[in-house]
């Protein structure tokens, strides 16, 4: 599945139900607003029952550059 | 000190060996020790004046009251400790040694610790930089950013061992986390920790500029979880106040419990009263989004429905008035075609020949009916003619017994006996015969 972040693919959905709303669409672009939402709504849906949540901690190197290290959460939990 | 007392007017001979003379250090010294211990260390009070800080951070004031001053001084290592900025005029409570500055032969309070007078020396600090921030605008409204709705990259300011990012974590297991968490180790207390705090929150800010657009930090969370005052004091700190202020990236503050209210907390584009209700702002409820995402796919699919239905009415309503204009146009040229041939039967010159025909005969009836009429009458007429002629006629007469006189040869009628003479033969017709007689005699 297309990476898409559940808030874009949500905001797209609202956007084309407003469109749709609107109902001034042909319906050769009805039917195609209509079927964008309903893959949206299933990677919302998808995305929704599959969330997980990633922890990394920032930490600078010698040089003083960025990185994100994984950390074990069950460490922060201890 | 000295054993004897210094008879200044007396010039006895042995002067110098029964006269104890001081260096001005020794006195000095000794004015030391007696002042040190007779006071050693001691609370004094009085109203600030003079004050000036130098470069080291050294604090030199005056304490004073309406009859006399105390000098004083406040060495950096004991000035930094103090909270609140120690202003002329006002009244505090200095704790410190009585002490003796040799160089200038001048006794001073080394003063160590310094409380405001009638305010807890925190509360005042706060109140002074509470005023000082707000005065250049860092709490305005217009200047806080929108919180993101549904980050995607939260960075974490916040002790790694601390309660805030326990509370924060557990708060995204229970909720929808689609979400990456990137922490931020900090102190959050004690020597260093607002430091660490301002940095952390400035590298996050760096970072966001070495990171592409969909990958930046969208919200930050700064904060700790509860303590003591003294606890969460890195978070009224005028650092860690001007890199919230600073930062591009929105910051939500949450430091402590609901009731800890602090100078991050009004600088911050969102105040939180705890760090779990921080993380429950930026991760809504699963249920929540669920009921959203239904609410939208369920609009979805009504208003698609309404639109094909819309459409379908629009095609069945022109198929209707479509079917509508036919019938009808066809009703309307079969009527006018019935019209016309109505009028075109009516005009059938077959039918007028009949009629015509008909009256003909008609006519033709009325003179075979008119002639025999006709006819009769003039028969009868004649027939009364007839009859009115015969009974005219003088042989009608002779049958009621006239008779009618010829001459002969002339057959001349004879109406004047004169014409005749006697001799004259005469021919009388009767009724029925003739007679043929000689005359003999005329009268």
């Amino acid at each position: 599945m297309a990476e898409i972040k559940f808030e874009e693919a949500l905001k797209k959905l609202e956007k084309i139900v407003e469109d749709l709303e609107k109902g001034d669409l042909s319906l050769d672009e009805a039917l195609k607003k209509y079927q964008e939402g309903l893959e949206l709504s299933r990677q919302c849906s998808q995305r929704l029952e599959n969330a997980k949540k990633k922890i990394d901690v920032l930490v600078k190197n010698k040089k003083g550059e960025f990185e994100l290290r994984p950390v074990d959460e069950t460490k922060i939990e201890e | 000190m000295s054993k004897t007392t210094p008879d200044l007017f007396a010039q006895p001979a042995d002067f110098k060996k029964t006269k104890h003379i001081y260096t001005i250090s020794e006195i000095t010294q000794d004015i030391k020790i007696i002042l040190e211990n007779t006071f050693g260390e001691v609370w004094v009070e009085g109203e600030v004046s003079g004050i000036n800080k130098i470069s080291t951070g050294t604090v030199f004031f005056s304490l004073k009251d309406n009859q006399s001053l105390l000098k004083c001084v406040m060495f950096y290592s004991y000035a930094s400790e103090v909270k609140f900025e120690i202003k002329d005029g006002m009244q505090i409570i200095c704790f410190g040694k009585i002490s003796v500055y040799e160089k200038d032969g001048k006794y001073q309070l080394y003063a160590q610790k310094i409380e405001p007078k009638g305010i807890g020396s925190l509360q005042l600090a706060l109140e002074q930089l509470k005023q000082k921030l707000e005065t250049e605008g860092l709490f305005r409204p217009e200047h806080k950013k929108p919180i993101p709705y549904l980050p995607s990259r939260i960075g974490a300011v916040t002790s790694l061992s601390g309660a805030a990012i326990k509370d924060v974590l557990k708060v995204l297991d229970r909720r929808f986390s689609d979400i990456h968490i990137i922490i931020h180790p900090v102190r959050v207390q004690g020597e260093g920790a607002k430091e660490e705090i301002a940095q952390a929150i400035k590298d996050f800010n760096r970072l966001n500029e070495q990171l592409a657009k969909d990958e930046q930090i969208e919200v930050m969370i700064v904060g700790r979880g509860g303590g003591s005052i003294e606890d969460l004091w890195a978070f009224n700190e005028e650092i860690v106040a001007r890199a919230i202020y600073n930062s591009k990236i929105p910051i939500i503050s949450a430091v402590g419990h609901e009731r800890d209210w602090t100078i991050a907390d009004l600088v911050a584009d969102l105040r939180a009263p705890t760090p779990s209700v921080a993380a429950e702002l930026v991760t809504p409820k699963k249920e929540d989004l669920r009921e959203k995402l239904d609410d939208l796919t369920r609009g979805l699919k009504r208003l698609f429905l309404d639109i094909t239905t819309g459409f379908q009415e629009t095609i069945d309503d022109l198929a209707h008035r479509l079917a509508l204009n036919i019938g009808h146009s066809l009703e309307l040229n079969i009527s006018r075609y019935n019209a016309a041939a109505n009028k075109l039967a009516l005009l059938n010159p077959c039918i007028l020949i009949q009629q015509y025909k008909i009256r003909a005969l008609d006519l033709a009836r009325q003179i075979y009916v008119r002639m025999v009429h006709l006819i009769k009458l003039r028969q009868s007429e004649f027939t009364r003619a007839t009859e009115k002629l015969s009974s005219l006629s003088p042989l009608n007469i002779l049958s009621r017994g006239y008779s009618i006189a010829f001459k002969i040869p002339e057959s001349a009628i004879l109406k004047d006996a004169k014409s005749i003479k006697v001799g004259d033969m005469v021919k009388t017709k009767l009724h029925k015969g003739e007679i043929l007689s000689q005359v003999t005699e005329v009268f």
